[in-house]
């Protein structure tokens, strides 16, 4: 029986592999999620085999898998906004069996089978328990941020890093000595403690911005600790999977990284977006602004319209409008690109979805890097809810704080409209020079009601 | 891949390493296989080292195959890392599946299920929802 199992989970790896090999192109994406249900069914049916599971026990398991499938319907469902925050509690959830799993792991191990933990399982036992409730706590937090149950701005106090660098400093230390000599099994609860007060605390001080980075990472450690699991039970498919789901976080969170010129320490310890004290000093500046009707005459006059959506298209839910608007301007022979700045929006690729939801061909969403040589060419930018990842002070002014930041260059092209909401500075309360230069013309209001009386203007004139 | 990804791996392995070897130095016992229970096999000596090399080498694959995901697919893609991350479900029937001298076991067990199934069928169904959204200009057209 137990050959069936490994050979069970050997094809469940090899399955899981293919699932994100076929993840590289939109065309074959979909066989990529139809092989990750078939390994995840194999591994659950190759456990379920196991001779170690008592009969009796088979009706709680699939109460329980019952209660699980009732629970995941409906988080399926979830507006295509608010999928940051669906998958920020879903590595909460991956974090929490992990981390009850490690548990029971722990305390099993003393009270049956007089088996005892080598260093490495305890060692082991500790990081699963560690990363796991941390991800638990942490992720959230992001979510009830995203979801803004909590408050989003970033709250710093003096001190912090000291605190949370202590505060994990403890915990290692812990679990040191835990994997030293097992027999002090009374630090075990103090670690799970620590790990659930130290995902709130790094999470504390992470603003919106950041949060991309921070989902990416909260994957990752979600990965990390069923590898640990994996480790502690001797499972090498709970090693393989982990490590992918790991290393997805990990190479999620560098592009993120690289995309906002920051390192992994600096987005954790650095508490982005607070707003400067500072910026009451910027002079009057004045701005021209425009009615939608100006700016429907504006883009008719174009040959290529490119618009740069940020998180504030998410907010107003303007996907639709945009696509009715990219439809009145493609009619008219318009050539319409949409700019995708990484970090826009709240998780990676947030910007995609929300525009494969409104319809738009993935054919037309360009990446910042393929984008930016065009600029100088385009007639118009239009800017939706985007703010930082527009701003011409990540190449000019070396006191900004996102100097260096890799930014879509809307300021090259020969008009830019800005629909916004207030002049208040975006998430990042940083000013944005783009707002006052002159080939720049400000659109007041929701965008999803200014980009809906664009398209109408366009509609109207010519049909 | 970048050079300082790879100075980062090494290192994160160079640690594990030592520190097998260091356990291993400091005289490490064998613990009785307990018969019956299959997931804890034999920590013997130096018995920790494959499941190392598997998760070295998974590391590897992994890095390599997600750096050449589709950028437009990165949303997807973190759910159906959710969803596979969610692997978890297998630890957690074979804590809620084996007879344990006190129920609260099991019962830990059964609330990690419920955790992780409701990723596996969440994360799943909604990446599908997802992809199902791109479409190339051809087929979008009214």
């Amino acid at each position: 029986m137990s050959t069936w199992i490994q050979i069970a989970y050997l094809i469940s790896t090899a399955l899981f592999i293919f699932s994100l090999k076929w993840m590289n192109d939109p065309k074959t994406a979909r066989r990529g999620v139809a092989a990750g249900v078939a390994a995840m069914l194999v591994a659950v049916i190759g456990t379920l085999i196991n001779p170690a599971i008592v009969a009796s026990n088979y009706k709680w398991i699939a109460l329980a898998i019952i209660i699980g499938s009732a629970i995941g319907v409906p988080l399926s469902w979830v507006p295509l906004t608010a999928v940051p925050q669906r998958t920020a509690l879903s590595h909460a959830f991956g974090g929490l069996a992990a981390g009850l799993v490690g548990v029971a792991e722990f305390y099993l191990s003393f009270s049956e089978s007089g088996q005892e933990l080598s260093h490495f399982r305890a060692a082991a036992l500790c990081a699963e328990v560690l990363l796991g409730f941390l991800t638990f706590t942490g992720s959230l937090m992001a979510a009830g941020k995203l979801q803004e149950i909590v408050p989003t701005r970033p709250i710093t106090y003096k001190g912090q890093n000291i605190v949370n660098i202590g505060l994990l400093a403890v915990a290692i230390v812990c679990c040191i000595v835990l994997s030293t000599d097992v027999s002090y099994k009374f630090i075990f609860p103090f670690i799970i403690v620590l790990a659930l007060l130290f995902g709130v605390l790094l999470l504390i001080p992470i603003g919106g911005a950041d949060m991309p980075t921070v989902i990416s990472i909260l994957n990752s450690y979600a990965g990390l600790s069923a590898v640990a699991m994996g480790f502690v039970m001797d499972n090498k498919l709970l090693i393989t999977a982990g490590a992918l789901d790991g290393s997805s976080g990990l190479i999620l969170s560098i592009i993120m990284c690289k995309a906002m010129n920051r390192s992994f320490t600096n987005v954790l310890f650095g508490a982005f977006g607070q707003i400067q004290a500072a910026s009451a000093d910027s002079q009057q500046k004045t701005v021209k602004s425009a009615t939608p009707e100006d700016a429907a005459q504006i883009m008719e006059q174009a040959n290529t319209v490119v618009i740069v959506p940020g998180y504030g298209m998410a907010v107003a839910q303007a996907q639709h409008r945009v696509r009715e608007l990219y439809d009145q301007l493609t009619k008219r022979g318009i050539t319409v690109k949409f700019a995708i700045h990484p970090v826009a929006g709240r998780m990676p690729g947030h910007m995609n979805v929300l525009l494969a939801e409104a319809d738009i061909p993935y054919t037309d969403l360009v990446e910042m890097d393929d984008i930016n040589p065009e600029m100088p060419q385009v007639d118009v930018v239009l800017v939706v809810g985007a703010n930082d990842v527009v701003n011409p002070a990540a190449r000019t002014n070396k006191s900004s704080p996102i100097y260096g930041m890799p930014i879509i260059n809307a300021d090259k092209a020969k008009t830019v409209l800005a629909i916004k909401r207030t002049m208040n500075p975006g998430f990042a309360g940083i000013e944005n020079e783009l707002y006052y230069a002159d080939k720049t013309l400000m659109v007041f209001g929701d965008a999803k009601a200014v980009v809906g009386d664009i398209a109408k203007h366009l509609s109207g004139e010519n049909s | 891949m970048k050079p300082s990804l790879f100075k980062s791996f090494a290192a994160a392995f160079a640690v594990l390493a030592a520190g097998g070897i260091l356990s291993a130095a400091a005289g490490e016992t064998t613990g009785e296989a307990a018969a019956g229970t299959v997931q804890h096999a034999s920590a013997a000596g130096m018995d920790y080292i494959p499941i190392i090399f598997v998760f070295m080498l998974s590391t590897f694959v992994g890095l390599d195959i997600i750096r050449r995901v589709s950028r437009l697919l990165h949303t997807p893609l973190m759910s159906l890392t959710n969803a596979i991350s969610a692997i978890a479900v297998v630890g957690s029937i074979l804590i809620a599946g084996q007879q344990h001298s006190e129920y609260k076991f099991n019962i830990l067990g059964m609330v990690a299920i419920v955790a992780s199934v409701s990723n596996i069928v969440s994360g799943f169904l909604i990446t599908d929802r997802m992809l199902k959204m791109f479409k190339k200009r051809e087929g979008s057209k009214p």
